[in-house]
């Protein structure tokens, strides 16, 4: 298989994975964003939010990463969604639309949304000295293999990112048990 | 044009894989045309086998043994009036049938029929695929929501409760099968579908026998999860027609629900071919590596011919016992040229095999290669769609607190277990 491959690359061939994907997929994901926020509805939100996810995991594919765009897929459109439609259809839509949602945390959330909007500004701003001038590029044909040793690291080394992903691991783990302490009322 | 149409002819990769964009969409029709074909077949015999299972005789009058009712539902279906509710939300209510036949269509774009017939491999295979198809319950939720209806709602609220909890189960019992596919010399697994298939033959063994009974508990693990995945009986909750009408597509008609439908086979098929490819051996023909002289091959390649030729003579013999009443002679004469037709493709498909005997290199044996490689595949995943009607036929539908403990009380410890002592085993035995 691997032999076919290389000769298939070697034989010339264009990527696939043109700049026109990359403008689509963008405009995809922006206009899906700001229907996210503009729509009244919380299931058209939830639905454009979906369309928003799916066209970034099409940008992690032109970036070379097929892995994180197939754990996108999986977790956030085909997981998490579902959940957030599940929950949005529970509770009594036609009422809450119509009370002010959050209206004292306001000033919080407009501090945040600076907060943002100037870390946008500044990295738009600094440019390209802020990232590397080089991407790792992972070959396509063991692109999960590689992130594999580099989380665990290859045959009894430990990987780069071990400490990094246990943490986080972790950090779910105990949310995992909030969750279940909160619903529970007795233990 | 030609000369890329041609330039693939030659390898032996899949045209995702070797990037000619003409043959991917020759690949795409032909795999399209053949689901839809094969949910048509499922539809008669799905009617026809849950008949004789209740001592009924089921489709008798559209045509010989009601041969041509799918044609006939489907007309008919087409030409039925679609109702938009009008509480409704249009647009949601429009575009949910169409999420689900995307996430069960989008999903063949990696399910290998062979160690080439497939449209692409990719790294991700098995990945890609729990994803999409993941993503079907999102149409069948938004169907439930959008009809603005109490059955439909409460439909689509149990199937995606079923759905998520199921997923978890599966995917574990997917992983202890990854797990598998790492026990090679260089100790590298692979989500790639093919290269799953592939593991299998170069270790000798299907995942289902493989460290018994491990490999067969994560498999049944799997064939559980997958049929409440699919909102099949016993675990069709969704649409449990005693208590919710039709659940979550109640207020669909005509086109639209026909659409449901055929998301809904064409799921079942996906989700038959993971079994397949995951512990089944895939495209393998049965024991590859034991019997692997030229004349096993040429024995075994007979097979899809005389599969055909057995279908031709089960036609004919039905011809043969119409009763003889001037009634049934359109009849008659219809399934004789049937049987006629399949004892035609049954004489090709053997001229085939006899003549890729000859030569390893020839067209004759490319030919017969591929064809070995589908049928064995298909053949794998028809004995599952004949175990979906057999269990709709055999078994109560669960209750919804009974189908949430199976899910999270029973499945999920049991194939954690089996993860766990599978990398156990995996490690002591490599």
């Amino acid at each position: 298989m691997n032999s076919g491959l290389n000769s298939a690359i070697n034989a010339g061939m264009a990527p696939v994975a043109t700049p026109w994907f990359f403008y689509a997929l963008a405009g995809v994901a922006v206009v899906s964003g700001v229907l996210v926020i503009t729509r009244r509805n919380a299931v058209h939100s939830a639905l454009a939010l979906i369309v928003t996810l799916l066209a970034v995991s099409g940008l992690y594919l032109m970036l070379y990463a097929p892995f994180v765009a197939g754990v996108q897929i999986i977790v956030y459109a085909g997981g998490i969604m579902v959940l957030f439609l599940f929950v949005i259809m529970l509770v009594n839509i036609e009422r809450s639309s119509k009370e002010r949602t959050f209206n004292r945390m306001w000033p919080a959330g407009l501090a945040a949304a600076c907060a943002l909007l100037a870390l946008f500004v500044s990295a738009i701003a600094k440019g390209k000295a802020l990232f590397p001038d080089r991407m790792m590029m992972l070959p396509e044909s063991s692109n999960t293999q590689q992130i594999a040793a580099m989380l665990y690291g290859e045959a009894g080394k430990m990987g780069q990112y071990t400490f990094a992903f246990e943490i986080a691991s972790l950090l779910l783990l105990v949310a995992i048990l909030g969750a279940v302490i909160m619903t529970k009322k007795k233990i | 044009m030609v000369a890329s149409f041609m330039s693939y002819l030659g390898s032996r990769v899949s045209p995702g894989v070797a990037g000619n964009q003409l043959w991917v969409l020759i690949y795409v029709l032909i795999i399209f045309a053949g689901v839809s074909v094969a949910v048509i077949c499922m539809n008669w015999i799905e009617r026809k086998a849950l008949a004789h299972f209740q001592v009924r005789l089921g489709p008798m009058r559209v045509g010989p043994h009601g041969l041509l009712q799918p044609i006939a539902d489907a007309l008919k279906l087409m030409l039925k009036e679609d109702i938009i509710p009008a509480e409704a939300d249009q647009f949601v209510f429009w575009v949910a049938p169409l999420i689900g036949l995307l996430a069960s269509f989008t999903v063949y774009t990696v399910i290998p029929f062979g160690p080439s017939q497939a449209v692409s491999d990719m790294n991700i295979g098995i990945l890609f695929m729990l994803g999409v198809s993941s993503l079907g319950v999102l149409g069948i939720v938004v169907a439930g929501w959008a009809s603005n209806s109490h059955y439909p709602l409460i439909g689509a609220l149990r199937s995606s409760a079923q759905m998520v909890s199921y997923e978890v189960a599966m995917g574990l019992a997917v992983v202890s099968a990854i797990l598998m596919t790492s026990l090679n010399e260089k100790g590298t697994g692979t989500l790639s579908m093919i290269g799953i298939v592939q593991a299998q033959q170069q270790q000798g063994v299907w995942f289902i026998f493989k460290f018994f009974p491990l490999g067969l508990i994560a498999f049944a693990i799997f064939a559980i999860a997958m049929i409440a995945e699919v909102n099949r009986a016993p675990f069709d909750l969704a649409e449990a027609e005693s208590e919710l009408t039709a659940g979550f597509h109640t207020e669909y008609s005509g086109l639209r629900w026909s659409l449901f439908m055929l998301a809904e086979y064409a799921a079942m098929i996906a989700v038959s071919s993971i079994a397949v490819t995951l512990w089944l051996g895939g495209w393998m023909r049965p024991f590859p590596n034991l019997l692997h002289a030229p004349a096993w091959d040429f024995i075994f390649s007979l097979f899809p011919g005389l599969t055909f030729g057995g279908l031709a003579a089960i036609a004919f013999i039905g011809a043969a016992r119409m009763p003889a009443h001037s009634f049934f002679r359109i009849q008659r004469i219809g399934l004789a040229v049937f049987a006629a037709l399949l004892g035609f493709i049954a004489l090709l498909l053997l001229v085939i095999a006899i003549a890729g005997r000859s030569s390893d290199t020839s067209l004759a044996a490319r030919v017969n290669e591929g064809i070995d490689y589908v049928y064995w595949f298909v053949l794998k995943v028809a004995v599952f769609m004949y175990l979906f009607i057999w269990y709709r036929a055999t078994w109560p539908r669960y209750r919804f607190d009974q189908l949430m403990k199976v899910g999270w009380k029973v499945l999920l410890p049991i194939s954690l277990g089996v993860l766990i002592v599978t990398a156990i085993v995996g490690v002591i035995f490599s």
